[in-house]
């Protein structure tokens, strides 16, 4: 995946999780969970639909990548 | 016929608003069936009807009713027929003395509302506006909603002639039913007020007691990251799972913490429902019933937490979810605050309550060491029990949590 590309699917993965976040004020290197108050629940639902939407196996020891998003383009993208 | 009545929601209900029928008069209803969907503070809530038979006499979309207040008749399976639908209804000293007895509204044993409670939050009367039977008759089988037309009557009540009149208009619009309204979450504002009202009766009535208990919560975790790191995302579980679990688990050995402080004392929950306290985006908290909590197995019950969450969030929560919770269980979550002294739902009798889960040093066989540790609390009601009982509890919740398999 190309990074436009990750950075689309996060943006509406987040957008069904937290409707009034506003992706454009996270910075890349902010924790998203801080950020977006995700709480674990969320933060477990947006790894389900990231590993369905991208056909991407997501061991559980790789999540901790997945909470920013200068970490979720390296892992997407690599 | 026996009346479906407006369910109690929760403590803090006194009206709800009926926004949609999913069945049709002389339909068959079984127990269980979602058959309407109320407009409350917590949202649009699907409403289950317990009784088995044919629903008729439905009340009008967009009446809003006092909890307790018939939404429609029920002729349950043997009863004989009522006469034709228009006709009056007979008066109850001619109904035969076969009518079956009242039913228990099974497994919705309606709290007693809060006095302040929704009234306000809705900015709206507890009841219906005024409207004479036969207009209201006559408005259901027209499907119209009697409270929202204009009236001449004495007192401004709203007549038959009103109704007929507004039937009769010419630019009315080609489908006389109301659109239901759109299904949607909650009002924040409401819900704030609701949950005020809820919360000052429980200080007002309720002599709670506080006790609490730092939990080892490494051989939990340990089996926690065995399992995910075996399984698929969406097969995955959150330690909240292991903690609701290990409380329903020692509810069932202490049963006199599971159930409700009513006029004639505590009254036994029927089963463990455990409400699982779920903090709403916007601001806002529900705790909707997971049912028979203690005998889900661990996927089960992470699958059942999250469906709530989604439905509480999006709307959708059904009736019993809301009149049956025996306690509540809150989490506060990997990023909340080290412990939490819970406030009780009335007419519950229990709140427990974890905090974040954090590695601390903690003494294993006389030695330091680090390891992740929960803050466990209880309230209770004073009531209904006394510390020595909660002490158990807690200590049964302790040993569920340091055998996970078992779980």
């Amino acid at each position: 995946m190309q990074e436009p590309e990750i950075r689309a699917l996060v943006a509406d993965l987040l957008a069904g999780i937290a409707p009034e976040a506003d992706l454009a004020t996270v910075g890349d290197d902010e924790d998203l969970r801080e950020a977006l108050d995700l709480d674990s629940m969320d933060f477990l639902n947006f790894v389900i639909a990231l590993a369905q939407r991208s056909g991407r196996q997501i061991p559980e020891a790789d999540t901790a990548r997945l909470a920013t998003l200068r970490g979720l383009v390296g892992y997407l993208g690599g | 016929m026996v009346a479906f009545a407006m369910p109690a929601l929760g403590a803090d209900m006194e009206t709800g608003k009926l926004v949609e029928w999913r069945v049709r008069p002389g339909d068959r209803v079984r127990p269980g069936q979602i058959v309407a969907v109320v407009e409350t503070h917590k949202g649009a809530i699907d409403v289950e009807c317990f009784l088995d038979g044919v629903i008729d006499d439905l009340a009008p979309l967009g009446t809003t009713l006092p909890v307790g207040a018939p939404m429609a008749q029920v002729r349950r399976a043997g009863e004989a027929a009522a006469a034709a639908p228009a006709a009056p209804r007979p008066a109850p000293a001619a109904a035969p003395a076969a009518a079956p007895a009242p039913p228990v509204p099974a497994a919705a044993p309606a709290p007693a509302p809060v006095a302040a409670g929704l009234q306000a939050a809705f900015g709206v009367a507890p009841s219906r506006a005024r409207v004479s039977p036969a207009a209201r008759r006559r408005a259901a089988e027209l499907g119209l909603a009697p409270d929202a037309l204009p009236a001449t009557g004495v007192d401004g009540a709203v007549t038959l002639a009103d109704v007929e009149l507004a039937a009769a208009r010419p630019p009315a619009p080609a489908s006389p039913a109301p659109a239901p309204a759109p299904r949607g979450g909650f009002d924040p504002a409401l819900m704030r007020q609701a949950i005020a009202a809820a919360m000052t009766r429980s200080k007002r009535e309720i002599p709670h007691y506080y006790l609490s208990a730092s939990v080892d919560f490494a051989a939990a975790q340990a089996w926690l990251d065995d399992w995910n790191a075996a399984h698929e995302p969406a097969e995955r579980l959150l330690p909240a799972v292991l903690l609701l679990k290990a409380s329903a688990r020692a509810l069932a050995e202490v049963p006199q913490l599971n159930g409700w402080w009513d006029k004639d004392g505590f009254r036994a929950g029927p089963g463990i429902h455990p409400g699982w306290a779920i903090a709403l985006r916007g601001g806002g908290l529900v705790a909707p019933a997971i049912h028979d909590a203690d005998r889900l197995s661990l996927p089960a019950l992470m699958a059942a937490m999250r469906d709530l969450v989604q439905r509480a969030r999006t709307g959708g929560l059904r009736s019993s979810e809301l009149t049956d919770p025996t306690v509540t269980v809150t989490s506060l979550g990997e990023r909340g605050a080290e412990s939490v002294l819970g406030v009780i739902y009335p007419p519950q009798v229990a709140i427990i309550g974890y905090g974040r889960v954090a590695v601390r040093p903690w003494v294993v066989a006389g030695a330091v060491v680090a390891r992740p540790l929960v803050t466990l609390t209880l309230a209770a009601d004073h009531r209904a029990s006394d510390g020595h009982l909660g002490g158990q509890l807690l200590a049964a919740i302790e040993r569920a949590l340091q055998a996970p398999s078992s779980l």
